[in-house]
């Protein structure tokens, strides 16, 4: 019998795995070449990192007391950290935008793995988020912060943060599907990130605040991520005796917190894709 | 001739909304199918459902041998699409967009360039190809998104209003590519809302109201069934009421003469116009015009539905909203 199609005769040829890779890369070569043709992105992803570490050095530098070392060390894991919880939560706008243009209507009468345009989509905005973190690592240097806890833990900083901006991107990639129009999305995408990033140890001390914020920012998963981060880069992080769990093992609670929120969150983004369509 | 598409008692509800109340349908391979109606008639359904984009309540459908709702992985990779909202990515070229979508239907990476470049050719899109599709124009993008659809050259081809909001320039060359498509053994389901459109592409045409067919046939056998065919002469006005009286015998109705117009209603199609013209030479009446006028699609629409087909576009703000949740 003669071939249906053309892709009769190649779907056969791999299994599911190879195709949801397969259709991932593409798909992350898409969203790429959009960027690239974005000067908007391009804009939020190396002027603003820049902008951002110049201003809290120089403004809050001087005002906010951390102790014996220096706020801007003290600060840059916070501001890396903060940076990747956003562009992780920037593919909320991406994937807004393609149920709203009609592509997602295409790609889901594709014999595609349709977890490659979700799984796709969050890898171009790794690949985003590892030049603006060499971009605002080099600023960093450059202002006067150093690596000092080795190059191994050094590597395992970065690597962190990118799981983390893996783990971000669901939930994001969960409201952009949630929601009507690239609009909303944006502010529902951003908006919960302000408290969530301002009440944690990014910026200051958790010791700082006042008790039940307290609380809620020691258990916060930024805060996790942060003190691990500021340990991984080598800043000597003082951690009282009486400290919860998860100031006392920040690298075991943020694993712990990316795989939970990836558990949740990839799933669910799956369910609403199955269920979206475009106008 | 073996049946290409198979639709079983479609049904498809939204809460209270009926979009699909047990559609069937059944398309011969090699042929145009129209699926035609007004707006929220249920096209775009019956094709979001036959395309795997949606799931029925109930009902079944086999696409090329292939079981749409229990196969859809296997039915993707047999058929083509090409929306009613051009749905390629604005964002990248033209070609970028093709050589996307044929890896995305698996082809290695070699063959997917060189069957864009091949579409392009065909469509002739081929000065655009490096332009981003931002800057296409209506016609073009609708080109590009039917190309997008052949990339695999599939057997079976959806187009859900293929020329709906193209100048008519655009339409003819719209015809035109899918009158060659068929030429070369694709068998097309199309849904439009224009009766020319089906008149002239369609083997076989469903008319379709509230989710149901209540029409099926080809475009004759629609007028033939609503009956209405008349012979309309035109005659000095002086000689109007003569030449009704020597066409009345051939009538199949009552003559009426408006103005200068004679309308004599017939059944038998040309032969009666050639009889008319006889008719009226024997009685020395000067023929003005003479010709056969056949029901549109339109009135077609009319007597099957009692509306116009036009009329019920104010009740598209009544279709159901696709769930996008």
């Amino acid at each position: 019998m003669n071939p249906r199609s053309i892709t009769e005769q190649y779907a056969s040829k791999h299994g599911k795995i190879y195709w949801l890779f397969h259709d991932s890369s593409v798909i992350a070569w898409r969203n790429l070449l959009r960027f690239k043709r974005n000067p908007e992105v391009l804009f939020f992803d190396v002027v603003q990192p820049i902008i951002f570490i110049l201003l809290f050095a120089y403004v809050f530098g001087g005002a906010i007391d951390v102790g014996d070392s220096s706020y801007r060390s003290f600060l840059i894991p916070g501001i890396f950290v903060q940076t990747i919880a956003f562009a992780g939560a920037s593919a909320a706008i991406g994937l807004n935008a393609d149920m709203n243009s009609g592509i997602i209507d295409r790609f889901k009468s594709l014999p595609m793995n349709t977890t490659g345009v979700l799984l796709g989509q969050n890898l171009a905005d790794l690949v985003r988020s590892v030049i603006t973190l060499f971009i605002m690592s080099l600023t960093g240097l450059a202002i006067g912060w150093r690596i000092s806890g080795g190059f191994t833990n050094a590597v395992f900083a970065y690597l962190l943060l990118l799981a983390f901006g893996f783990a971000m991107a669901w939930i994001g990639s969960t409201i952009g599907l949630s929601v009507s129009s690239p609009q909303v999305a944006s502010t529902a995408g951003f908006a919960w990130l302000f408290p969530l990033t301002f009440l944690s140890n990014a910026f200051v001390p958790s010791e700082t605040l006042p008790k039940w914020l307290r609380f809620f920012a020691e258990w916060n998963p930024i805060t996790s991520i942060v003190a691990a981060e500021r340990y991984l880069f080598g800043y000597p992080v003082q951690v009282a005796p009486d400290a919860p769990f998860s100031l006392q093992h920040p690298i075991l609670t943020s694993v712990i917190w990316l795989v939970v929120i990836t558990a949740i969150f990839m799933p669910m983004a799956g369910k609403k894709f199955r269920k979206a369509t475009s106008r | 001739m073996s049946i290409a598409i198979q639709a079983n008692n479609l049904v498809k509800k939204y809460g209270e909304v009926i979009a699909l109340d047990g559609l069937s349908l059944e398309v011969e391979q090699g042929t145009v199918f129209g699926l035609l109606g007004p707006n929220g008639a249920g096209k775009t359904t019956t094709v979001r459902v036959l395309t795997t984009l949606l799931s029925p309540d109930s009902g079944s459908a086999i696409v090329d041998g292939v079981d749409v709702l229990k196969d859809p992985v296997h039915a993707r990779e047999i058929m083509g699409l090409s929306g009613q909202n051009a749905s390629v990515d604005e964002n990248l070229t033209g070609i970028e967009n093709l050589i996307m979508l044929g890896r995305l239907f698996r082809l290695p990476k070699k063959e997917a360039v060189i069957r864009a470049n091949d579409l392009l050719e065909r469509f002739n899109l081929n000065d655009a190809a490096k332009r981003i599709v931002k800057t296409y124009s209506g016609g073009m993008r609708r080109r590009l998104d039917l190309a997008a659809s052949l990339i695999a050259k599939p057997n079976i081809l959806f187009l859900d209003e293929p020329t709906t909001g193209l100048d008519p320039r655009s339409r003819l060359m719209m015809w035109d590519v899918i009158q060659n498509l068929v030429n070369e053994g694709t068998t097309v389901l199309l849904t439009t809302q224009y009766l020319e459109e089906a008149d002239q592409l369609a083997k076989k045409i469903a008319v379709i109201d509230k989710g149901k067919v209540i029409a099926q046939g080809s475009a004759d056998e629609l007028k033939t069934q609503v009956g209405g065919e008349r012979i309309e002469v035109v005659v000095s006005p002086s000689q109007t009421q003569a030449a009704a009286q020597a066409l009345q015998s051939m009538s199949s109705g009552k003559v009426v003469v408006e103005g200068e117009h004679v309308q004599v209603p017939v059944s038998g199609g040309g032969v009666k116009v050639v009889e008319a013209v006889r008719a009226l030479d024997i009685a020395k009446i000067e023929i003005k015009e003479i010709q056969l006028r056949r029901p549109t699609l339109d009135d077609v629409f009319l007597s099957l539905t009692g509306h116009h087909a036009e009329e019920i576009k104010a009740e598209e703000d009544l279709a159901p909203k696709k769930g996008r949740r």
